[in-house]
């Protein structure tokens, strides 16, 4: 499985060089960027790809995809496949620090202020109002993903959903259980449909979908 | 004092190792451990922080690890915490990284993730009407009597869902509209009348 076309290697810097890239390229975005993890994953391949050419396009759609199929903050996730592509365990290192360097700072100013700062009329105010928008931005978010679901048709998917949320909510089953029991059921019926798929040709695609 | 360094480093290596899809994945972990196992936070603490989260960079777990850790355990429980959070993404997406470049192959992973969607759907719900039925009922209980729901609450939500939902406005904007109606009504409250 060569590449075809070959990235311009960071080998040909220093691995210094690339190491300090690796940190404030990561301690930059991380710094800066609202929205999520998903959006640091676009501005890194931005970064690496585009402008550095450090990493092909298509190697990069699959360390996504990895960092997405990895348990974590997808942002920090990212950040390793990269600094693990681009130096090995010293880029894993760099590249994580950098990426969680400015939310430890920053969270760590407010803890110390957070007492006196909630008792302040103006915060407290501003807090009060705010969280009853947070709630509703999750409640959105949830909208969306739950709407994905039912459009995938797939029933089991939709009992899954069900199941899981009387688990949790009703019968107040740890989230930890739930999650492994899914992921259990998940890999059973993959192997499954993948076997199936395998003896009657194009099967799994149908039900892929 | 080691101990709390140790059960901040162990209570967020779950939330790390067991948070998969990103984003609001970890909410219902950290609200398992944070508020139910450890009673670190508060409920409404814990709503401040996801607040606080939504309004400042950072992944969500990375930054409840930094927030809860110096609550409980100064800078070194936050160091602790963090560490605790990363470690299992470390670990992992090294492992996967290694097993893709010998096999070139994610269909079992995705296959599972497939599967873990719907059931993190249905649990950043629960984490969201954890945070939403405590904000909107006052006593404690879900009695449906005037004084025990914040009706400000209700309209803040109800206008947010709006403005999200129908009008795409940002989120960072949609909050900080409803912090500042809240202020402003607490202000004439206070002053006014």
């Amino acid at each position: 499985m060569e590449k075809q076309t070959r990235a311009a290697e960071p080998l040909s810097e220093k691995k210094s060089v690339v190491l300090k890239k690796l940190f404030f390229a990561t301690l930059y975005l991380s710094a800066f960027t609202f929205g999520g993890g998903y959006v640091i994953v676009t501005l890194l391949k931005q970064k690496f790809v585009d402008e550095l050419h450090w990493i092909d396009e298509e190697e990069m759609l699959d360390l996504v995809a990895i960092a997405q199929s990895s348990p974590g903050a997808i942002a920090v996730n990212g950040a390793i496949v990269v600094g693990y592509k681009l130096a090995g365990i010293a880029g894993v290192i760099v590249s994580v620090i950098g990426a969680i360097l400015p939310p430890f700072i920053i969270l760590t100013v407010i803890s110390f202020f957070y007492d006196a700062f909630k008792s302040n009329f103006v915060v407290q105010a501003m807090l009060k109002g705010m969280n009853a928008g947070v709630a509703a931005v999750i409640i959105s978010v949830v909208f969306d993903m739950g709407a994905g679901v039912v459009r995938s048709r797939d029933a089991l998917l939709i009992a899954v959903m069900i199941v899981s949320f009387v688990l949790n909510y009703f019968l107040k089953v740890n989230v930890v259980w739930i999650i492994l029991m899914t992921a259990a059921l998940g890999a059973v019926i993959t192997i499954l449909r993948e076997r199936k798929g395998k003896s009657a040709g194009s099967g799994a695609d149908k039900e892929r979908k | 004092m080691m101990t709390t360094y140790i059960e901040l480093f162990f209570a967020f290596l779950k939330i790390g190792a067991f948070s998969f899809g990103g984003g609001y994945a970890a909410m219902p972990l950290i609200q398992a451990q944070v508020i139910d196992r450890y009673g670190w936070l508060s409920t409404r603490d814990f709503t401040d922080l996801v607040t606080i989260s939504q309004m400042t960079p950072g992944p969500i777990a990375v930054n409840a690890a930094s927030f809860v850790g110096n609550l409980v355990g100064g800078i070194p429980g936050a160091v602790f915490a963090t560490l605790g959070v990363i470690l299992p993404s470390c670990i992992f997406v090294t492992v996967l990284a290694y097993l893709y470049n010998k096999y070139r192959n994610l269909t079992l992973m995705q296959g599972i993730l497939g599967f873990l969607r719907p059931t993190v759907v249905s649990l950043i719900f629960v984490a969201g009407l954890n945070i939403l039925l405590p904000a909107i009922f006052t006593g404690g209980t879900y009695a449906l009597t005037p004084s025990n729901i914040d009706i400000r609450i209700v309209i803040y939500f109800i206008a947010a869902l709006i403005a999200l939902r129908k009008f795409k406005v940002g989120p960072i904007k949609v909050m900080v509209a409803c912090g500042a109606a809240e202020l402003i009504v607490q202000i004439v409250l206070k002053f006014a009348i």
